[in-house]
């Protein structure tokens, strides 16, 4: 059994995915409505755990899956009715059963007493059914076993005598001894429609025709022959089996004329003895019934010279395939396993991470190889150049190749929504629906997994806070259930994943006197009822008047904020009074590279992502326009934009101030709003390897990540929204006054010094 | 001489576990092994080549095994295709079932791999 042991890590993965299953098929059980399918469905996932885990002799596994299964069983046989505490007992069950297989994974035994009580909970349900379960009574006289020889048998396998009796007298009679060269072995099975004599056909003349093309051994079958009182004369019930060998020169059409008459009355199916001959000619004017070999696609591989071949009739004989090497096996093996071919393959994590590595490290080498080059003069190495070039792009879609297959669909967080609603909305005794849309949208895997929490934490929220209670909604002239509504959508370049409620919005002038008398915000300052609504997000701030056992659990939005901005991502909420909220969560595709476009500020360098990027501009005086005590803006395209001085903000000296002496790139943030960001120079465009500031320094408001340039240079990775938060709340006037400012430069600058040793 | 072919076994099973238990154990045992996840992929698989034996799951999607063996059994060329069954317990009411079905025999799961070996050299070989 040890030799089994390596299947382990199949059986823990395979699990995992039939718990999932099971837990999705459970949560759609509902009283009134149940679905066999489903309940098949899941009593086959209980069942392949209870196999696989006896395989590795996992006995607490086994035992407990067994009461699972018991009570399952059941449920499809409809002697239990599904009942809403039943639904609840079995999907307790199913956690119950991931804990079984976590233990087992680890290699350690489940504490003693685990599953008492839901042991108890599955008998109790058993029991209630009245029956106790025909999987603990005794078979109900099953047929017994007549068989004229005795079975094989033991405990663990057995082999009925007659089947086997049955299978060796067949074998004796086919008597497979190989056909003499050149000659090839037929298996026709002649199958008549019963009314076959009516249309004057004599299958008798059919055999005798075939005799005359060779040896033919022919076996009647009488199944189907009735009793004699049942007899109708006029009628045919017999059907044959005949074992034809024939010269190589017989070919199959000589066959197929025999049957020419009769071909759509009769159910026939010629075979080649396996391996097949090279060449089969299709069925004529025929459905190829379903276990005939597929002739048209062997045939289709056939080269020209063996095409004329068939026509003559000589099929390649039998003896060939026999003591042929194995390129005759192996070519006709693929044309056998086409129907089983698999399109996936499972690969560790750890390889993919490993090329994702690799690739970002040739990204950079790109980079530094470009930088090199950048400094010969134009014209000379020109191949050397458009090599480059070639490099570079194909490093592009190496990078995409290798970012698709770490994509996943957020369904697999999405799929874990369902439950936790039906939890919450007990909980709370809200009635509550959750429609999802979009599941299928594609993100990096480390995204998807760390969405989990954030989501939890925010459909809590909106069920918790957001929604009314069935009663209130009804006054109101709502339905009374709420509608949670999830949805995921590629935007720019990002994932954007949106949670909907249909509840009572946000409170504001709640939330306003709650911050203001935990000291967030200034009694008496004016604030946008955008700004208050944003609020929720700031630490330590919780509306709830009671801390509900819910969303109270020590975890607030502020929490939900920084696990999204860990990931680059960030954060919005909008909010109607009475209509209900919308919290917005955009998060980038990948968290390993990105197409960026370098700038320049002062000495300093900078990385604008390029999905941010609209254009670049070199503003004329005419453009710009002040606002006195605010912001300089500039006209763009018909349209105001604030212009942000990027050495302002972040205080670098020795840049340029003027704009129209420097270039200013035009940005666009998710949500549409756009900004003017003045810089020095645009020094090109460049796919960055993105390292986390957090993991090596800390967060700077305005950064999203840092990355190594070509000259090995650490260059900060803006981040376009935080950039319009700084700029709103300085003024863009100095670095002071901000909320928060960015610290100048000098910390990540002594950081770079280091790296570039590294 | 001539090279003895190697026999070629379906296993079906809806659980991708058991598939490669079979498979790794058969093949060490020098049988040439294809998979099915359900019976309806098993009959286009004995469709589409030649199998000397079957070995089975009997809970599966899409087509069970028992109608897997009956629907196989009506084919008259498969009439004497040996098939065994797995079953996840040595229960006398599946045996039965499987038996007047047209099983050729039975394998309890967790299957021992010697067992298994000296069960299909029985019935193919």
């Amino acid at each position: 059994m040890d030799d089994l042991s390596r299947f382990k890590q199949t059986y823990f993965d395979e699990s995992a995915e039939l718990l999932a299953v099971a837990e999705a098929g459970l949560l759609r059980l509902s009283p009134g409505d149940v679905d066999m399918d489903e309940v098949n469905a899941i009593f086959r996932a209980v069942h392949s755990i209870k196999g696989g885990g006896g395989a590795f002799g996992f006995s607490d596994l086994v035992a407990f899956s067994h009461e699972f299964e018991t009570v399952m069983d059941e449920v499809r046989n409809s002697a239990i009715p599904v009942t809403t505490e039943l639904v609840d007992t079995l999907i307790r069950a199913n956690d119950v059963l991931a804990q079984m297989l976590a233990y087992a994974g680890e290699g350690v035994d489940a504490p003693p007493g685990a599953t008492d009580d839901t042991v108890a909970a599955l008998r109790h349900a058993l029991a209630a059914s009245g029956g106790g379960g025909t999987a603990s009574a005794a078979p109900q006289t099953p047929p017994p076993a007549t068989s004229a020889v005795n079975d094989d048998e033991d405990d663990e396998a057995g082999i009925f005598g007659d089947a086997m009796a049955a299978i060796n007298a067949a074998r004796d009679s086919e008597a497979p001894s190989p056909p003499p060269a050149d000659r090839v072995r037929w298996t026709i099975v002649f199958r008549p429609k019963s009314d076959l004599l009516l249309s004057g056909n004599e299958p008798a003349y059919m055999l005798r025709a075939l005799r005359r093309l060779g040896d033919a051994e022919i076996v009647c079958h009488l199944d189907d022959l009735p009793k004699l009182a049942d007899l109708d004369a006029e009628l045919l019930h017999l059907s044959w089996t005949i074992t034809l060998t024939a010269d190589a020169e017989v070919g199959r059409e000589r066959i197929d004329d025999v049957f020419e008459f009769v071909a759509d009355e009769c159910d026939i199916q010629i075979t080649a003895d396996a391996p097949l001959p090279a060449v089969i000619a299709p069925p004529p004017k025929r459905d190829a019934p379903p276990n005939t070999p597929p002739a048209l696609s062997e045939s289709a591989l056939v080269p020209p010279g063996a095409t004329a071949a068939k026509t003559d009739g000589t099929a390649k004989p039998r003896g060939a395939g026999t003591n042929g090497g194995p390129g005759t096996n192996g070519g006709s093996g693929g044309g056998e396993h086409a129907g089983l071919t698999t399109h996936t393959i499972r690969v560790d994590l750890d390889k993919i991470d490993r090329l994702v590595n690799m690739v970002g490290e040739m990204v950079i080498t790109q980079a530094m190889i470009a930088e090199h080059l950048r400094d010969v003069p134009p014209g000379q190495f020109q191949e050397l150049q458009e090599g480059l070039e070639q490099l570079a792009q194909h490093t592009r879609e190496l990078r995409e190749s290798v970012m698709s297959i770490r994509a996943q669909p957020v369904s697999s967080v999405f799929s874990r929504m369902p439950r936790l609603v039906r939890e919450c909305a007990a909980l709370t005794g809200k009635e509550v629906q959750l429609a999802t849309s979009g599941e299928n949208t594609e993100v990096d895997k480390t995204v998807v997994e760390n969405l989990v929490d954030p989501l939890t934490h925010m459909i809590r929220n909106s069920i918790d806070h957001g929604l009314e209670s069935p009663d209130e909604r009804e006054r109101m002239g709502k339905p009374r259930a709420g509608t949670v509504h999830l949805s995921a959508q590629h935007r720019s370049g990002r994932i954007v994943i949106e949670v909907t409620d249909d509840g009572r919005g946000i409170n504001r002038a709640k939330v306003l006197s709650k911050a203001i008398e935990k000291g967030l915000v200034q009694p008496g300052a004016s604030m946008t009822d955008e700004e208050i609504d944003h609020l929720i997000f700031l630490p330590g701030f919780s509306t709830a008047d009671q801390v509900s056992n819910l969303s109270g659990r020590g975890v607030g939005m502020d929490v939900v904020r920084r696990n999204i901005s860990s990931l680059g991502g960030r954060i919005g909420v909008y909010s109607t009074p009475g209509e209900g909220s919308r919290f917005v969560l955009s998060l980038p595709l990948t968290l390993a590279v990105l197409d960026g476009m370098v700038i320049s500020v002062g000495e300093e360098r900078f990385v604008l992502p390029l999905t941010n990027i609209v254009e670049s501009l070199r503003p004329k005086p005419a453009d710009l326009h002040g606002l006195v005590n605010k912001c300089d803006v500039i006209m763009a395209r018909g349209e105001y934009v604030r212009l942000v001085h990027l050495h302002r903000l972040f205080g670098i000296p020795k840049a340029i101030d003027d704009a129209t002496k420097g270039l200013v790139v035009l940005v666009e943030t998710e949500d549409g709003s756009r900004l003017g960001l003045v810089v020095d120079e645009v020094l090109g465009q460049q796919q960055v390897v993105i390292k986390s500031l957090e993991s090596n320094f800390r967060r700077l408001d305005g950064v999203a990540a840092a990355t190594i340039l070509g000259d090995g240079r650490v260059a900060l990775i803006l981040d376009v929204a935080g950039l319009r938060e700084m700029s709103r709340h300085s003024g863009d006037s100095a670095s002071g006054g901000g909320r928060s400012p960015a610290p100048a430069l000098p910390a990540p600058k002594s950081e770079s010094r280091q790296r570039q040793t590294v | 001489m001539e090279p003895s072919v190697k026999k070629k076994i379906l296993t079906v099973d809806d659980s991708r576990t058991m598939r490669d238990m079979v498979s790794f154990t058969l093949r060490a045992a020098g049988y040439d092994v294809v998979e099915a996840p359900d019976g309806q992929a098993a009959m286009t698989a004995i469709a589409a080549a030649k199998v000397d034996l079957v070995i089975t799951d009997l809970n599966m999607p899409v087509m069970d095994g028992l109608t897997l063996i009956r629907k196989l059994r009506a084919i008259p060329t498969h009439r004497s295709l040996p098939i065994l069954m797995l079953t996840t317990e040595a229960d006398e009411k599946k045996k039965a079932e499987g038996r007047s079905a047209g099983a050729t025999g039975w394998i309890v799961k967790p299957f021992n791999p010697d067992k298994l070996v000296s069960v299909v050299q029985k019935v193919c070989g």
